[in-house]
């Protein structure tokens, strides 16, 4: 019978065949390499997001703070050059802030034993919070000149490869080499996959989880970067968008499973090349914003359904403040 | 006889001084101007509450810097509700204002009505009402702001202009769809499109107030349309994107980008400067600021004009902002200077 079963991976990968080939077929001007180009680096940023979101989802949690990750410390930097502090400088204060920002996130889960979903939920409208209240003078940070040069992160292109897909292909692969060739990556599955069983092994699961959350806020961090390097500006309010639903309908899309332990890198590549042939075909269709909207939500009910029909909910796997 | 007329000269001598010292000392006190006391005591502790849709922007900060910098010498009181973006938390601080009987309430409206009937409602109950570039569907005594329209059209005539012997495709980054403000630009578009049916528009997508979204949008509209001549942008915090978006194309100067904007330093002149954006509509929010503060001196001192009595509009004189006057002092403002004087 096992050879019958088809995974999410595969599903989702012919759907974006399918999807891929209707656009290069239907859509004068999709397949050609400056679009498909244009394609990935408009998703790049969503794809370092979900390459963070997938390790805290792969090891059992969710992380809803991501966004606030994203916008605060890097918008940090920005307002610390504008403000006369020097970009390395300010670049090393944001990182030791996701630091800290990760730590918290994981003490709350591992060790105080909140629920991950309200845990980085009440976190993330903190760090938000605290970074409008008082980090920053308005909410779209602006480039200053201290800045120069650090906008080729997001606007340069290596060999005509803009450089934001190129930072995402190395995040993939530092990503995908812990999870797969690190001990700390398999204790990662191992905790995702059945906690208490991880435990009683004498794998150290409360450090794992730790981890976990202070490499999503590294990375978020990272990708806020990325962002603002790319608009010569960071707008802080993203926090307030729906981006989160995004990165979650990446993760989720590609087939890793919410119920922990399952999925990997190429799982974050599969969704994010298929949210990026979407909304690219939507784009060039000039389809309506709100019937953008619908297909991206009949997407990802479609997705969600299909994940608890592959990767059914049993009480060996459930958790408090499961989602 | 002798010493008695001499004492009288004297006393006549003392009361001629007295009496011209006195005259010199009248002219010294000068005129008392009649209505100055009663205007000083129409302002001195007046509250004035500001419900915009957000803090922490350049527009609602230099609006609430611009209007502590001319109406709190005078005394006023001023009180902040942030509803953050957060339409129902928007509606509930002005129900509660209602009954906290501020004089004057400022409003940004998040869209057309939500706020309307309760607008009525404050001035039925004697506070006047100011609203600030986004009105609503209640006329109150006064709205001082932006005219979307106009902005729209204006911005859609330069892009058009610019076409002129291209290729006559353009592209719209409109802002987020539930925004009275990017609808009413939207329509200011349609009516220049609607004159020159030889503009195709390639694309009309809402970027979300977002950087991000509207350098995504149009680096596919890019792609595809390499010849685009024109893009019209709704707001100069998210064409920041779509500057970018055309300046990694290696079209900077090729396609005209038209937008609209408060006015501020960072945000408007600096990237026309940098030849990011062509033309920049602005605001100036320092002289909204202005204009505001003075329709509130206006209706707190004269006696007759009940809330909701009279009812007047003062739609902003926009500055458009190109490379002519993007390097001028004062084409633009600088939130940080603003909020100095305001005494922050």
């Amino acid at each position: 019978m096992k050879s019958f079963r088809i995974t999410q991976q595969e599903i989702v990968f012919v759907v974006f065949a399918l999807l891929f080939l209707f656009c290069s077929l239907f859509l004068k001007g999709f397949l050609t390499s400056e679009n498909i180009l244009t394609l990935i680096q408009n998703v790049s940023v969503l794809g370092i997001l979900a390459l963070a979101m997938a390790i805290v989802v792969i090891g059992g949690g969710i992380d809803i703070s991501l966004i606030a990750a994203l916008a605060v410390p890097p918008g940090l930097v920005l307002q610390m050059v504008q403000n006369g502090h020097s970009l390395a400088g300010s670049i090393v204060t944001a990182f030791a802030i996701s630091i800290a920002f990760g730590l918290i996130n994981g003490w709350l889960i591992a060790f105080a034993e909140v629920p991950s979903l309200f845990a980085t939920l009440a976190t993330g409208i903190f760090l938000a919070g605290f970074g409008q209240a008082f980090l920053f003078q308005v909410d779209v940070v602006q480039w200053s000149d201290g800045m120069s040069g650090f906008d080729r992160l997001g606007q340069a292109s290596v060999l005509g490869v803009p450089m934001p897909i190129i930072l995402f292909a190395l995040a993939a692969l530092a990503v995908a080499f812990l999870l797969r060739r690190t001990r700390w990556g398999a204790y990662i599955y191992a905790v995702g996959d059945n906690y208490s069983a991880a435990r009683v092994t004498g794998i150290p699961t409360r450090p794992i989880i730790v981890l976990q959350y202070v490499l999503a806020a590294l990375i978020g961090c990272f990708a806020g970067l990325v962002l603002a390097a790319s608009v010569n500006s960071m707008p802080t309010r993203i926090f307030n968008s729906t981006l989160i639903y995004d990165v979650i309908l990446v993760v989720v899309l590609g087939g890793i499973g919410l119920s922990g332990g399952r999925g990997g890198v190429i799982n974050v590549i599969l969704g994010t090349l298929l949210i990026g042939t979407m909304l690219n075909g939507m784009t060039i269709l000039n389809m309506p914003y709100a019937a953008q909207n619908l297909v991206k939500g009949v997407v990802l009910l479609a997705a969600v359904i299909a994940d608890s029909f592959l990767n059914p909910r049993n009480e060996e796997t459930a958790q408090q403040g499961d989602i | 006889m002798v010493s008695y007329s001499k004492w009288l000269t004297a006393g006549l001598i003392a009361v001629g001084v007295a009496a011209a010292s006195s005259g010199v000392f009248a002219a010294e006190q000068g005129l008392n101007e009649p209505f100055q006391g009663a205007f000083r005591e129409a302002l001195t502790g007046k509250t004035i509450a500001f419900v915009p849709v957000a803090m922490n922007f350049d527009l609602t900060e230099g609006w609430w810097a611009g209007l502590k910098k001319e109406l709190k010498p005078y005394g006023v009181k001023f009180e902040l509700r942030d509803p953050n973006w957060n339409t129902n938390a928007g509606a509930q601080a002005v129900t509660s204002l209602v009954s906290e009987k501020p004089a004057v309430m400022v409003i940004h409206n998040p869209d057309v009505q939500t706020y309307a009937k309760l607008l009525k409602r404050a001035e039925d109950e004697g506070i006047y009402v100011v609203q600030i570039n986004m009105g609503s569907a209640y006329r109150s005594s006064a709205f001082v702001g932006a005219n979307w329209i106009e902005i729209g059209e204006r911005d859609t005539e330069a892009v058009v202009n610019a076409c002129k012997g291209k290729s006559n495709k353009i592209a719209i980054v409109q802002g987020a769809l539930s925004a009275a403000a990017s609808a009413y630009t939207l329509r200011g578009v349609s009516n220049v499109l609607a004159k020159h049916p030889e503009i195709t528009v390639v694309s009309s997508q809402a970027a979300d107030w977002d950087a991000a979204k509207a350098k995504a949008i149009t680096q596919t509209v890019l792609k595809q349309n390499p010849d685009l001549c024109g893009i019209v942008g709704f707001w100069d915090g998210m064409d920041i994107g779509t500057a970018a978006a055309v300046k990694e194309a290696g079209l900077t100067g090729k396609v005209f980008v038209a937008t609209s904007g408060g006015g501020e330093r960072r945000g408007a002149c600096d990237l026309v400067k940098a030849g990011a954006l062509d033309l920049d509509l602005s605001y100036d929010v320092p002289t909204q600021a202005a204009q505001m503060a003075g329709t509130i001196k206006w209706l707190l001192s004269s006696s007759d004009a009940k809330a909701g009595a009279v009812k007047g509009s003062e739609y902003t004189t926009l500055i458009p902002i190109t490379k002519a006057n993007a390097e001028a002092a004062t084409t633009c403002w600088n939130l940080d200077d603003l909020k100095k004087e305001a005494g922050e």
